[in-house]
């Protein structure tokens, strides 16, 4: 799991590769938090997450409650289908409220 | 959790998976005979079902939707929509067989493909199990389910419209940190029916620094769609859960008063819960407000005293109709009987017991030094403690020992299946008779033993027992026996492979020996010994005659796997009328009880239970006996051997000599020694490689004084001695 984060323009750009599962959860959190102070905008990019978990799904809306808070926006994007499965299951893609492109294979 | 534990749970999946395969295919033979045995049939269902939903767990998707179309036609079997017959069985069989070939391949490489031989298996097999499928396409619950559902519908005054399931879960904190995913669990619900709506609710979950990134928070209100679905089924999918969430289930068109009950036991708000609950469908808006209203009721009667009466409240309500029809059955406490049998086991790492063993051992060595000190001081209280220590340390070699044990009836019911197939592919009636079986010995052993055992069966079924004509003609009944029994003699377990075909012939195994050079034309040998022949490599049959053809094919081999467990072979037989192999294992490998015998300065160690008596040869037969290796025992010959010579003893002859008769497997044979020194509890430490192909010691031991005792190997003894003896008479 690597995640990489740049701020262009106030906003905040986090990309998270592999896995979000309980193995990092602690160290994604540690990471992804202090994200929110770097910008005026968080925006995380879910396009290369191999894999979620419970925990990982925590975190993400762990994430939106602290914006919401903060009163920033946070925008999930290019989810990859191992983040849609999960959003989709849990049916909780509204309460994100990001557009979302579903996969071919799912139609 | 971390990647060892994952490892770890996915280990006890196949240890698992493994005994409930065993346990499933025990049932199917028994369904053979017995083809309308419910609790059989109900087994089978249950191993199927709970391999299905743990493979799920750990993503073995393979193992998942395969078992899934056999648990659909057991469930169809269950429900009396298909006969059970000896075709059903073999198929059911082979899918058992593919099940477990499923398991075995992850469990040597958890990251393999499929390969195509066991996927072209799994999908000949899929294709034969839909003819048993068809009709129905998704299970019909069983026929006493379904009534149960009818008897809740007519209550529509006060039950709610719609017809889902409603599950409400919570997940305990440490969820994740016990290795479970609830994504998982709700893939899997997924998978059996169809959620037709989820809340996820994060409320618990703290802000920021609070949260435990480890931590499980979250919650889900659900409704669940599944057809033929009863509450067990649902409440079986959380079962690897149980402790660590709160599940509550409300069958379709529940009472009003079951959702104002589920509202009140919620820790969520009660008005947004109730919001929730209309949001997610489940309760309609006016349902709603009955609910809360009864809620009021509830609570003000809660004031008079009446809240003992809410358990009440929900076996009226429906909720837990289901259990009880399922209780009716029997079902419940079938599988309650299970996990209380569960609960009463535990596994446990082999190599933790072996350490536990090793200290003992040490322990058994220490203490025997301190008896030993104790007794020099002549100190009373000092001796009288140490005394009862050693009673103590004696107690707690044994339970230590007795961990290790395992009886071989588990060993033995894996030849059901062997001998049934076997029987079936070379067409002949053969049954098996199994003696014994709660016979315990090692663990070590028992695994080891698995393999010669096969091929003893394997040949006495395919070359002892004759074909069915011929066996008439011979005037015995046309279906042939196989015995296999355990028995408990002398230190040592004897575990038999039994026929009663044709016998072994004499007189040409003899002539065999003979050509191969393994014996000479005027040897004189008995019949053990020339029925041992057929053990000696090389003694390959291709092109012996017809009635020990195959007799000797890879019978080195089991000869050999036997002794590499200190046990010994022997055959009996009678020709036309079957033949018997009696493999005899030491019972323990690592503490006996033995008896210490001194020589000059040297001491050497015979198992204690071997040991028959102790005589002292007196002055006389002393004389008597100087060139001579046998004594008149009370009017039977007994051979025996000095020790002093056998082992080349330096020193003087001491003034008194004693003899120990020692026996094993029925023959029995004295040893000369100097000084009988009495029971000592003795810690079997292995000879070197080095002394690997020493004859006549059999491993060593350290004593109380530091000092090392030989083990000495009574079988080869007793050999020697009688061979010695023939020499001489010869």
């Amino acid at each position: 799991m690597t995640i990489h984060i740049e701020t262009h323009n106030g906003v905040c750009h986090v990309h998270v590769a592999g896995e979000m599962t309980i193995y990092h959860a602690a160290e994604i959190k540690a990471e992804l938090l202090p994200c929110l102070e770097l910008g005026a905008e968080l925006e995380i990019d879910l396009s290369e997450v191999s894999e979620m978990d419970t925990a990982g799904f925590q975190l993400l809306l762990l994430a939106k409650r602290a914006a919401l808070a903060a009163n920033k926006p946070l925008r999930l994007v290019a989810h990859s289908p191992a983040t849609l499965e999960v959003l989709d299951m849990l049916n909780m893609a509204s309460y994100f409220g990001d557009p979302v492109i579903m996969p071919r294979t799912v139609h | 959790m971390s990647n060892a534990e994952f490892d770890q749970a996915l280990q006890t999946f196949f240890m698992e998976s493994r005994e409930l395969l065993e346990a499933m295919e025990e049932s199917l033979l028994g369904l053979e005979s017995s083809p309308d045995d419910d609790d059989a049939i109900n087994a089978i269902f249950r191993a199927a079902h709970t391999i299905k939903g743990s493979g799920g767990l750990f993503g073995l998707d393979g193992i998942v939707s395969f078992t899934h179309v056999v648990e659909n036609v057991l469930d169809r079997v269950r429900g009396g929509h298909v006969p059970v017959n000896g075709e059903l069985i073999a198929l059911l069989l082979s899918c058992r067989d593919h099940i477990g070939m499923l398991v075995e391949q992850i469990a040597a490489d958890p990251s393999a493909q499929p390969d195509k031989e066991l996927e072209s298996v799994g999908s000949m097999l899929l294709a034969q199990l839909k003819s048993y499928q068809t009709g129905v396409t998704h299970p019909a619950c069983a026929p006493v389910s379904t009534s149960s559902c009818t008897e809740i519908l007519p209550q529509t005054g006060n039950t709610v419209e719609n017809d889902l399931w409603h599950i409400s879960l919570r997940f305990g904190q440490d969820v994740l940190r016990n290795g479970m995913d609830p994504l998982a669990f709700i893939r899997y619900l997924d998978n059996m029916g169809k959620i037709v709506h989820i809340l996820t609710l994060p409320d618990a979950m703290p802000f920021a620094l609070e949260m435990d990134p480890e931590s499980c928070y979250l919650g889900f209100e659900i409704d669940f769609q599944g057809d033929g679905i009863d509450k067990a089924a649902i409440e079986g999918v959380f079962e690897f859960v149980r402790e660590d969430c709160s599940l509550r289930i409300l069958p379709p068109h529940s009472r009003i008063e079951a959702y104002t009950q589920l509202i009140n036991e919620l820790p969520e708000n009660n008005i947004a819960l109730g919001e929730l609950l209309v949001n997610c469908g489940s309760l309609t808006r006016k349902e709603l407000e009955q609910a809360l209203h009864l809620q009021e009721v509830l609570r003000s009667g809660a004031g008079t005293g009446e809240a003992s009466k809410l358990g009440d409240i929900l076996v009226e309500q429906g909720v837990v109709q289901p259990e009880l029809i399922d209780a009716a059955l029997g079902k419940q406490k079938v599988a309650r009987e299970n996990k209380s049998q569960e609960s009463k086991l535990i596994r446990i790492q082999a190599d933790k017991l072996d350490q536990l063993i090793n200290l003992v051992g040490e322990m058994v060595i220490a203490g025997a030094a301190t008896s030993l000190i104790a007794l020099r001081t002549q100190d009373a209280a000092l001796h009288e403690a140490t005394s009862t220590l050693s009673r103590l340390v004696e107690e707690i070699r044994d339970s230590a020992l007795q961990l290790r044990m395992v009886q071989i009836g588990e060993t033995f019911s894996r030849f059901n299946r062997v001998v049934r197939d076997v029987s079936r592919e070379i067409g002949k009636d053969i049954g098996l008779d199994i003696l014994g079986a709660e016979t315990e010995l090692d663990k070590s052993v028992v695994e080891k033993i698995g393999d010669p055992l096969m091929h003893l069966v394997r040949n006495s079924m395919d070359h002892g027992i004759e074909a069915a004509e011929i066996r008439l003609q011979r005037g015995k009944p046309a279906r042939g026996t196989l015995r296999l029994n355990a028995y408990h003699e002398s230190g040592s377990i004897v575990v038999e492979v039994g026929d009663d075909g044709g016998g072994l012939n004499r007189a040409r195994i003899f002539a065999k020996a003979l050509e191969k050079g393994l014996v000479t034309a005027n040897q004189v040998l008995s019949d053990q010994e020339v029925y041992g022949l057929i053990f000696e490599a090389g003694f390959s049959t291709a092109e012996a005659v017809t009635n020990l053809s195959g007799r000797g094919v890879g019978m080195d081999v089991v000869r050999r796997n036997i002794e590499a467990l200190r046990g010994t072979v022997q055959i009996d037989s009678v020709e036309g009328a079957g033949t018997t192999v009696k493999i005899r294992l030491p019972l323990t490998l690592a503490i006996i009880d033995g008896f210490l015998m001194g020589v000059g300065s040297s001491s050497y160690v015979v198992p204690l239970d071997m040991v028959m008596e102790c005589i002292e040869l007196n002055e006389a037969e002393r004389q008597e006996t100087r060139d001579s290796h046998y004594i008149n025992l009370r009017g039977t010959i007994l051979p025996f051997i000095r020790l002093r010579d056998q082992f080349r003893v330096r020193g003087k002859p001491a003034r008194h000599e004693n003899i120990v008769v020692v026996q094993y497997a029925g023959l029995r044979a004295g040893l000369v020694v100097d000084e009988l020194m009495g029971e000592f509890q003795t810690v079997i430490k292995p000879l070197g490689k080095l002394f690997a192909n020493l004859k006549g010691i059999g491993g060593s031991t350290i004593l109380g004084s530091g000092e090392v005792a030989l083990i000495l190997d009574v079988p080869t003894l007793i050999q020697r001695a009688i061979s010695l003896e023939s020499r001489v008479l010869n």
